[in-house]
């Protein structure tokens, strides 16, 4: 097994600031959006989002949300192993507001179909809009797409893309991991 | 641990204390989705489940057909009364041709104790005990202790004291293997004809002095008197039961702590627990119905995962 960076802190910071200016520019003072982080990964990526736009940005009253996708997914009794929930916590109504999910890798697209069908259980958003950091190209299964992405990457299926935050595992990179 | 160590829920004898930690840490999640404006998933839509009731209820069997619903699995319903069972047609006969029609899996209440094991060797599908006889009831042992932490915060070092027909419940025994497992102490506590002989050697205490047992404990579990199943005489009249082993608001008010009083229901009212306590905060019996459908869906869930 062996791992090539992809990006590193500094470049990991770079795009996290293109990124929050590219929601400023649609989203503007957020008075009409949440954030919705993709549970388990996209928590990470969605709080620095926040924290950014807030601190950086001087941004007020984000609403930042969680949502665990376990019970929608459709590989349900289909793959190897057992499928663990997480936490769901959204506790603002997200009727009429524009939605931002948040996730740190795009693959099959299947975790943002599940996701989609999730966010039927709290309302009707206005719409629904996509942020990753990384977006593998040529890995989709459905016709999913992010509007705001990090990081292109061409990586064939038996190839992994890690994303390790600092809070979680001490360091921001993305590692880019063969078989 | 990710996973249930069993293919079936047929007794809380038989699964361990991971598997109750993980039955409850997904019960939370579920809890989460049915205070949601749409309280349904669709996890188990290709799982199709035969509640089988050879044995009323009313309480247990709209419970699991709600988690059924709100998990989007296909329900069957089935009640012997109105059955071919009638007919002098076996068990195994009834639930093989249920199985025949593609079913996955069986909720199952059986007068017979040991039904459900019984049924888990001769057919091909996961079984969950609702209720067999005299023996166990897991399910509402799980929703008992489950309504315990979320109550306490943790079931393990409390104490719980289970009141009432020792002898012909199945929710006691349920409850004493699971309280144990989650490291309660158990007491029980009731007239001596309806306390089973050698109860002890599962690790209880007996009293049969109820403001003693209050006195000592941090929960108690009102269990129903249950006439149906009383082939003789235990005591001499509802009303001396009552006086010596029911629970009014006074007798709770002159204890020196505040306790937590649960009951499996159906409730006696004035007989195991008057109407003041049942409707005082102190019970929580309206909570252990609300967390049995959240249970439920967790036992079903999990179970489901592992049908190949």
């Amino acid at each position: 097994m062996s791992q090539k960076v992809l990006l590193n802190a500094t470049e990991i910071n770079i795009a996290l600031h293109r990124l929050a200016c590219q929601l400023i520019e649609n989203h503007d003072t957020f008075s009409d959006t949440v954030l919705i982080g993709i549970q388990p990964r996209g928590v990470f990526l969605a709080e620095r989002l926040k924290t950014l736009l807030e601190d950086e940005y001087k941004i007020k009253n984000i609403q930042l949300g969680y949502l665990d996708i376990t019970f929608y997914r459709d590989d349900f009794r289909r793959s190897g192993k057992p499928l663990e929930a997480n936490k769901t916590n959204i506790n603002f109504v997200v009727e009429n507001k524009k939605v931002v999910f948040i996730d740190d890798v795009l693959y099959t697209g299947r975790s943002i179909r599940s996701a989609l069908t999730a966010m039927q259980s709290f309302g009707r958003p206005l719409e629904i809009e996509l942020l990753t950091l990384i977006d593998r190209r040529f890995s989709r299964h459905l016709p999913i797409q992010p509007d705001y992405r990090g990081r292109q990457v061409d990586a064939i299926n038996n190839e992994k893309v890690k994303v390790c935050w600092k809070e979680n595992e001490g360091e921001d990179v993305v590692y880019l991991v063969s078989n | 641990m990710s996973e249930l160590s069993v293919n079936h829920l047929l007794g809380i004898k038989y699964i361990t204390e991971d598997d109750i930690n993980l039955i409850f840490e997904t019960a939370d999640h579920f809890k989460e989705v049915i205070n949601r404006p749409i309280k349904k998933v669709p996890s188990l839509r290709d799982i199709t489940i035969a509640n089988l009731f050879f044995e009323n209820s009313t309480r247990t069997r709209l419970s699991f057909e709600l988690a059924e619903k709100r998990l989007s699995a296909d329900v069957i319903n089935f009640s012997a009364a109105s059955s071919s069972v009638k007919k002098g047609e076996t068990l195994i006969d009834t639930v093989n041709n249920i199985l025949s029609m593609k079913v996955d899996m069986v909720v199952m209440r059986h007068p017979n104790p040991g039904a459900g094991i019984f049924l888990s060797k001769n057919i091909k599908a996961s079984i969950v005990n609702a209720g067999d006889g005299a023996h166990e009831h897991p399910t509402q042992a799980l929703l008992d202790c489950y309504s315990i932490r979320e109550k306490l915060g943790d079931v393990a070092g409390k104490k719980v004291v289970i009141v009432g027909d020792i002898l012909h419940s199945r929710v006691a025994l349920s409850n004493i293997f699971a309280l144990q497992k989650l490291g309660a102490t158990v007491k029980v506590c009731g007239p001596k004809t309806l306390i089973p002989k050698f109860i002890e050697q599962l690790g209880v205490e007996v009293d049969t002095n109820l403001r003693k047992a209050l006195e000592w404990c941090d929960v108690a579990n009102m269990l129903r008197v249950q006439n149906e199943r009383m082939d003789i005489s235990y005591f001499p009249t509802t009303r001396e039961y009552t006086q010596q082993f029911g629970v009014n608001k006074k007798l709770l008010d002159s204890l020196n702590k505040e306790i937590v009083v649960m009951h499996p229901g159906p409730i006696n009212r004035g007989v195991e627990i008057t109407s003041d306590v049942a409707d005082s905060k102190q019970a929580i019996i309206l909570n252990q119905v609300q967390n049995g459908v959240a249970v439920r869906m967790a036992v079903l869930y999990l179970l489901a995962s592992k049908i190949q």
